[in-house]
């Protein structure tokens, strides 16, 4: 069998780039509530955030650990297998993700060692202040990453020349038209990721008795903000469909499954899009709905895929799946954070258990969303890499085989397993041991760091002869 | 532009960022190419902890080092990933599990060994990645137009991996001379022990490098032998580095050896660039064949020139936080 080094390519880079997008969603949104949970602890010198804090940021930790190590991945990626992209393009991603590097980088991995180890070693207020700008870090980053990301879905303020992109204007290349919806859809979701960890971890600490305050504390918190930003969530994923619909229309259209242009378009429920037959197996909708979002009329004309050459489509079952499983989410989503904000404002959100049994479940579908969220937009770009100037088999690396690109499909396949695999394996315990018995070790503890004799309720048998917990 | 030359600014800013991370992260993946010749548990606990806080700032130099690239050289970039393919991979993977070890190492018990392994395995290949590029670079790439042309495995051959294990030991020395400053006791004397052997094993490579390098590339031979003049100042700094380094071990002066292998570091560095100077990608094109449109180097200039002074500030703000020595009292388990 010959084996496609395109093909290949793209499998590899769809894997890294989701295994890496998981990890800073959650630590985007952990960040600040770290930073919201210093600074809280600093006004009020209540211990009780004092242990949540430390409780999370030993989380934090170990996620943003896996962070980094698949972000220097990502940041090698475009050389290694879009290496003619990569030189075309470098006029704008150069200096985007160098600035990256120098304003967002920094500042998350030095203020992160201080965050981390320093607790002891600086006062109160640079202890704060290292948490804020490890939350602002990862903000700032996520900002210059969607620019570039979102440059290549609604290309601006560049012209080709010779093959290499020329920078007409900067404000319109970074401010370029997808920019905003996208950063804040983005920044929403890792709220929302965040939140529903927190909330998740909190309900199941409190199903079983554990850390009762700390952990009511934050349910409560966490509540208040996700019965918020879940519903904004609709509302900024509804402008940044709108946006889409306007520069990319392809894949709204792939999401909505259209085939023929129509008024009055349908929006679908449910169908089995075929790409070969250019029409869906079944479908199920809600009349006219679809035109009425996009287009604000219940008459207004969505066009259909069949406007594109076949070879200028995406692959539409995945856009239209991938939509759908965001969206149902997003909306499941809502419907808890009410939920809790009811249960709350009725005093008894730490008694229903049922409420806290559904909330434990909630915890990966954030993670799901963000992937279904990240498959729509970037299955949907498909076959443009620079959307309508350059295709994805222009920007490959000429002297990439088969093979290589097979070894290293599998050698990373290989390598995130074992690091995913025993990074949720750590997480788990980490959390299984809860905030309690952290603050309770450290107070034994004291000044000194290890004695052994420190932890009192072993996790595990084997717990014992770990001297010391981060 | 014509007054300035913006390509020429950018060289000194990459080859400055490139020989921070060099000395960075040089000296903690060093600590892991040491940590399984460590006598005691406790000296690698030590170990781990005198560069936890600094480590993923150290790292973050590579990013700077690829993104920089990428901005301001961008067929450096180009052309190097591809042609080392094989070899970013490596990097990459040993990279991903030194990287993971630190922190899953101390929260694992029966599975602790394993992170030790992972750490120093993933440290050393690492380590000789790096050496193998810069032998490669040595070496040259076969292109054509701005692409390379080559095949898979051309950048293999045993002068890159005499440069891969030269670095591995460059590193080693590094760390060895970073934990004297950093540890002390049990830790410190082992440290003081192994130093003679790796500066022998350093001056071993330096010299094999420094007799093979014009020997295979006529054009290095011929930038030495025409700038004899002025040249002849390297090896002799190089000679009265090491004798400084060598005294400090002996008379075990702390902080001596650290910065006596940073400066033979520095040495060897500007040696490197004088010898493949000008050429980005050698064997044809120069820095200024490689650089991107002067309007990027422009942009990122300006706001490299605002930014970094405040990256290094806060950089050496953490060091001095975590000064000192590490011992039971500082270090994991905050
Ligand atoms: C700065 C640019 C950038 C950013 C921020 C992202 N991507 Fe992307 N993505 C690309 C740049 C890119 C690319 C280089 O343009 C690829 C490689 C091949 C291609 O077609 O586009 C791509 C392809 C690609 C594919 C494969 C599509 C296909 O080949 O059919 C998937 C599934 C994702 N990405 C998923 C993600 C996820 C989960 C991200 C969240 C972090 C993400 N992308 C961020
Ligand atoms: C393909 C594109 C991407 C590249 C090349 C990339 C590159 C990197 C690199 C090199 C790091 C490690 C930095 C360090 O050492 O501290 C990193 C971490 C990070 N990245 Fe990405 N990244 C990409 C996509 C994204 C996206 C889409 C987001 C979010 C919107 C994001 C947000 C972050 C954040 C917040 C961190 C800090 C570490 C963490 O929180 O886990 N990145 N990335
Ligand atoms: C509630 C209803 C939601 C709607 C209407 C919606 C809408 C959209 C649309 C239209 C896109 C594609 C934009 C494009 O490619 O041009 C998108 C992408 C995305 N969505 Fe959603 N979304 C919703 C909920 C969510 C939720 C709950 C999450 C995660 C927690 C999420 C995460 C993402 C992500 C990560 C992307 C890819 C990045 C981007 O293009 O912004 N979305 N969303």
């Amino acid at each position: 069998m010959e084996l496609d080094p395109l093909l290949l390519s793209r499998i590899q880079f769809a894997f890294v780039v989701s295994f890496h997008a998981i990890f800073p969603v959650f630590t985007i949104g952990l960040a600040s509530f770290i930073a919201f949970l210093e600074a809280l602890l600093y006004r009020t010198g209540n211990p009780v955030y004092e242990e949540l804090s430390r409780f999370w940021t030993k989380v934090f930790a170990v996620v943003f650990g896996m962070g980094v190590v698949s972000g220097i991945v990502m940041s090698f990626q475009f050389g290694t297998n879009w290496s003619v992209f990569s030189y075309a393009a470098a006029n704008y991603l150069g200096p985007v993700l160098s600035y990256e590097v120098v304003t967002a980088f920094f500042l998350e991995a030095v203020f992160l060692g201080v965050l981390l180890f320093g607790r002891d070693k600086v006062p109160p207020g640079a202890h704060l202040f290292s948490a804020l700008m490890v939350a602002i870090g990862t903000f700032i980053s996520s900002f210059w990453i969607l620019s570039a990301n979102s440059w290549m879905q609604t290309p601006a303020g560049a012209e080709l020349q010779d093959g290499i992109f020329q920078i007409t204007s900067w404000g319109e290349a970074i401010f370029n038209p997808s920019f905003w919806p996208r950063f804040f859809h983005m920044g929403l979701a890792s709220f929302l990721t965040g939140g529903f960890v927190v909330v998740g971890v909190s309900a199941w600490f409190l199903l079983r008795g554990k850390a009762r305050e700390s952990s009511r504390k934050a349910l409560r918190m966490t509540i208040a903000l996700l019965a918020v930003i879940a519903p904004a969530q609709l509302v900024v994923g509804d402008i940044h469909g709108l946006n889409t619909f306007e520069h990319q229309p392809e894949k709204v259209a792939a999401m909505e499954g259209t085939w023929e242009t129509q008024e009055g378009a349908p929006l679908l429920l449910f169908a089995i899009p075929s790409q070969e037959e250019e029409r869906n197996r079944f479908e199920f909708g809600i009349p006219k709905a679809a035109s009425l979002i996009l287009t604000h009329e219940l008459d207004g004309e969505v066009p259909g895929l069949k406007e594109w050459a076949p070879e200028d489509r995406p692959h539409v079952a995945t856009v239209f799946w991938s939509f759908r499983v965001m969206v149902l989410i997003g909306l499941v989503m809502i419907g808890v954070a009410f939920w809790g904000a009811w249960l709350t404002w009725r005093g008894r959100i730490e008694d229903s258990s049922r409420f806290l049994r559904f909330a434990t479940w909630m915890i990966p579908t954030p993670f799901i969303a963000v992937l279904a969220g990240w498959f729509v937009t970037e299955v949907g770009r498909q076959p443009w890499l620079v959307h309508g100037i350059m295709r994805l088999e222009e920007g490959l690396t000429p002297s990439l085989t088969g093979g290589m690109a097979l070894f290293s499909l599998i050698g990373f396949i290989l390598v995130y397993t074992v690091v995913f695999v025993a990074g949720a394996y750590y997480l788990i315990r980490v959390i299984k041991s809860g905030p309690e018995r952290l603050t309770r070790a450290d107070e034994a503890e004291g000044r000194a760091k290890r004695p052994l004799s420190a932890v009192d309720t072993p996790i595990e048998a084997s717990d014992a002869d770990l001297p010391e917990e981060k | 532009m014509e007054t300035i030359d913006l390509t020429l600014i950018w060289i000194v800013i990459i080859a400055i960022g490139v020989f921070m991370y060099v000395l960075m992260d040089g000296f903690d993946l060093g600590v892991g190419i040491l940590f399984p010749f460590a006598p005691r548990d406790h000296d690698r606990d030590v170990m781990m902890n005198s560069v936890a806080p600094v480590w993923d700032g150290n790292e973050t130099w590579l990013i700077l080092g690829g993104a920089g690239l990428l901005a301001a050289f961008p067929l450096v970039y180009t052309v190097f990933l591809p042609a080392l393919y094989i070899g970013v991979f490596l990097l990459l993977a040993g990279l991903i599990f030194r990287g993971v070890a630190f922190e899953f190492r101390f929260k694992a018990n029966r599975s602790r060994r394993l992170w030790d392994h992972a750490f120093n395995i993933g440290s050393t290949v690492a380590a000789f990645a790096q050496g193998a590029v810069v032998g490669a670079y040595i070496q040259g790439f076969e292109t054509e137009g701005f692409n390379y042309v080559g095949g898979p495995l051309d950048w293999l051959t045993p002068f890159t991996v005499m440069t891969g294990l030269g670095v591995v030991a460059g590193y080693a020395l590094l760390g060895s001379t970073w934990l004297i400053l950093k540890s002390s006791g049990d830790t410190q004397k082992w440290a003081y022990r192994i130093t003679p052997w790796l500066i022998a094993a350093v001056v071993g490579f330096f010299v094999l490098v420094s007799i093979w390098t014009p020997l295979a590339e006529s054009r290095v031979l011929n930038r030495w032998l025409e700038n004899a003049e002025i040249l002849w100042i390297f090896p002799v700094l190089t000679v009265i580095c090491l004798w400084w380094l060598w005294q400090g071990v002996r008379s075990e002066r702390e902080g001596v050896p650290f910065v006596a292998t940073m400066a033979l570091f520095g040495l060897f560095y500007v040696g490197l660039l004088i010898s493949m100077w000008p050429y980005a990608v050698p064997p044809e094109h120069t820095f200024w064949d490689a650089a991107s449109a002067p309007e990027a180097q422009l942009f990122l200039l300006l706001g490299f020139l605002f930014v970094i002074p405040i990256v290094l500030g806060y950089t050496a703000w953490t060091y001095w936080v975590f000064r000192g020595k590490v011992d039971d009292e500082t270090g994991y388990g905050h």
